[in-house]
């Protein structure tokens, strides 16, 4: 599968994002604010960093990036889109999730160990995991408190949205350990359609051994999990690119694709893509994993 | 006409402002134990033409409503006076 990096001014992460999908064996591709094109990407990555200068609010100034058009066009078909840390605060800023991030209780910025429990495993970007186990992934922010209404905070619990809380490393509740403050622990949550997560914490930079821990990884296999066995809905995707790509027994036409609906919603279109290293003109990143869910091996890497 | 427009954003009274106890916890240190809240915000002063004051207002709200302020947790404060012409 394709995963499109989006980089705006500032942003700081989009080479560790780039970096965890050649981890797990697939290819990437970066997407410049100014573009809208999104390049048949099967989930859009909002990484962290400090877009704009976080000039006025953090997030207030990409969210009227042209490439956010395209991005809002995308979720709204249903499209996979993760923010990590500063996408978060574009996503909420952009109206896509609800709430706001805040100045850390503390004032300071924070760049530590979180620990994380997951709260729903029925989100893409979190089948892999079980619901109630503790995963540890850093965060690097001065502006992750989350704060909603008490009725949108209701509503999220309700809906089952909140996809992580900070906690104690035993899976207790965070209470003065709480990195920023956060309103309800909240380090993560999904819109109603369940297709967008905005998360402080950064699951790329816990994506190898030696950056200290693997966590991370369950996301984004999540992801390829959610995107392979579903098909995606990438409403950007061109015939011609789904068309060279063999598809696998059992997954249905794929005619169901093309014509200019981009924006009708939640459109699949199975995607069987394969988009090796070579065929995105890029020389092989690291050798990706030898065995991945799914039994397929690929190597991709992303533009440097 | 050339007016200036000055916009207070303030975090909501509901909203929690660290930065604001920092301060009011700063103040009393030096002394100044009469102050009993503090709240941190944004000031943000715009020069603008506009026909009428009426219609000045109205484009500074739609600014407001549309970058300026965070309805999640900001409120805003518009104050508008006419330029002398250069």
């Amino acid at each position: 599968m394709k995963f499109g990096i989006a980089v705006f001014p500032g942003t700081w992460s989009d080479r560790d994002c780039a970096r965890a999908v050649e981890v797990l064996g697939h290819s990437s591709v970066y997407l410049w604010h100014r573009d809208r094109d999104l390049q048949g990407a099967d989930c859009v990555i909002l990484p962290g960093g400090f877009s704009y200068g976080d000039h006025l609010r953090t997030g207030a100034v990409a969210r009227f990036a042209p490439l956010m058009d395209s991005v809002q066009e995308f979720a709204a078909a249903g499209g996979l889109v993760i923010g990590i840390c500063n996408g978060f605060q574009i996503l909420c800023e952009a109206h896509l999730l609800p709430g706001a991030l805040t100045r850390n209780a503390s004032l300071e910025f924070r760049c530590e160990t979180t620990w994380l429990r997951v709260e729903t495993a029925e989100t893409p970007f979190t089948r892999e995991c079980r619901a109630g186990e503790v995963l540890a992934i850093p965060i690097s922010h001065g502006e992750g408190r989350y704060v909603a209404d008490p009725e949108t905070l209701d509503r999220l619990d309700a809906e089952r949205r909140v996809a992580f809380r900070y906690v104690r490393p035993d899976g207790s509740p965070a209470g003065d350990a709480s990195p920023n403050g956060s309103m309800r622990d909240i380090a993560g949550i999904v819109n109603e359609t369940r297709n967008v997560l905005g998360m402080m914490p950064h699951p790329e930079r816990a994506a190898e051994a030696v950056l200290g821990g693997e966590d991370g990884m369950r996301l984004f296999r999540s992801i390829l999990g959610s995107v392979e066995e579903a098909g995606t809905f990438a409403p950007t995707v061109t015939p011609a690119a789904v068309g060279s790509a063999p598809a696998a027994p059992g997954r249905g036409p794929i005619s169901d694709r093309g014509g200019p609906g981009r924006r009708a919603p939640a459109r699949r279109v199975m995607k069987e893509t394969v988009h090796n290293a070579a065929a995105d003109g890029q020389g092989g990143g690291g050798p990706g994993p030898a065995g991945e869910p799914g039994g397929r091996r690929r190597r991709g890497a992303a533009p440097r | 006409m050339r007016f200036l427009a000055e916009v207070v954003v303030s975090l909501k009274p509901v909203v929690n402002d660290p930065q604001g106890l920092t301060v009011r916890a700063g103040l009393h240190q030096l002394g100044f134990t009469e102050v009993s809240d503090v709240r941190v915000g944004k000031h943000i002063s715009l020069e603008m033409e506009a026909d009428t004051e009426e219609g000045a207002r109205r484009r500074v709200t739609e600014m407001c409503e549309k970058l300026l302020r965070n309805p999640v947790i900001e409120d805003y404060a518009i104050q508008l006076r006419v330029l002398e012409p250069r």
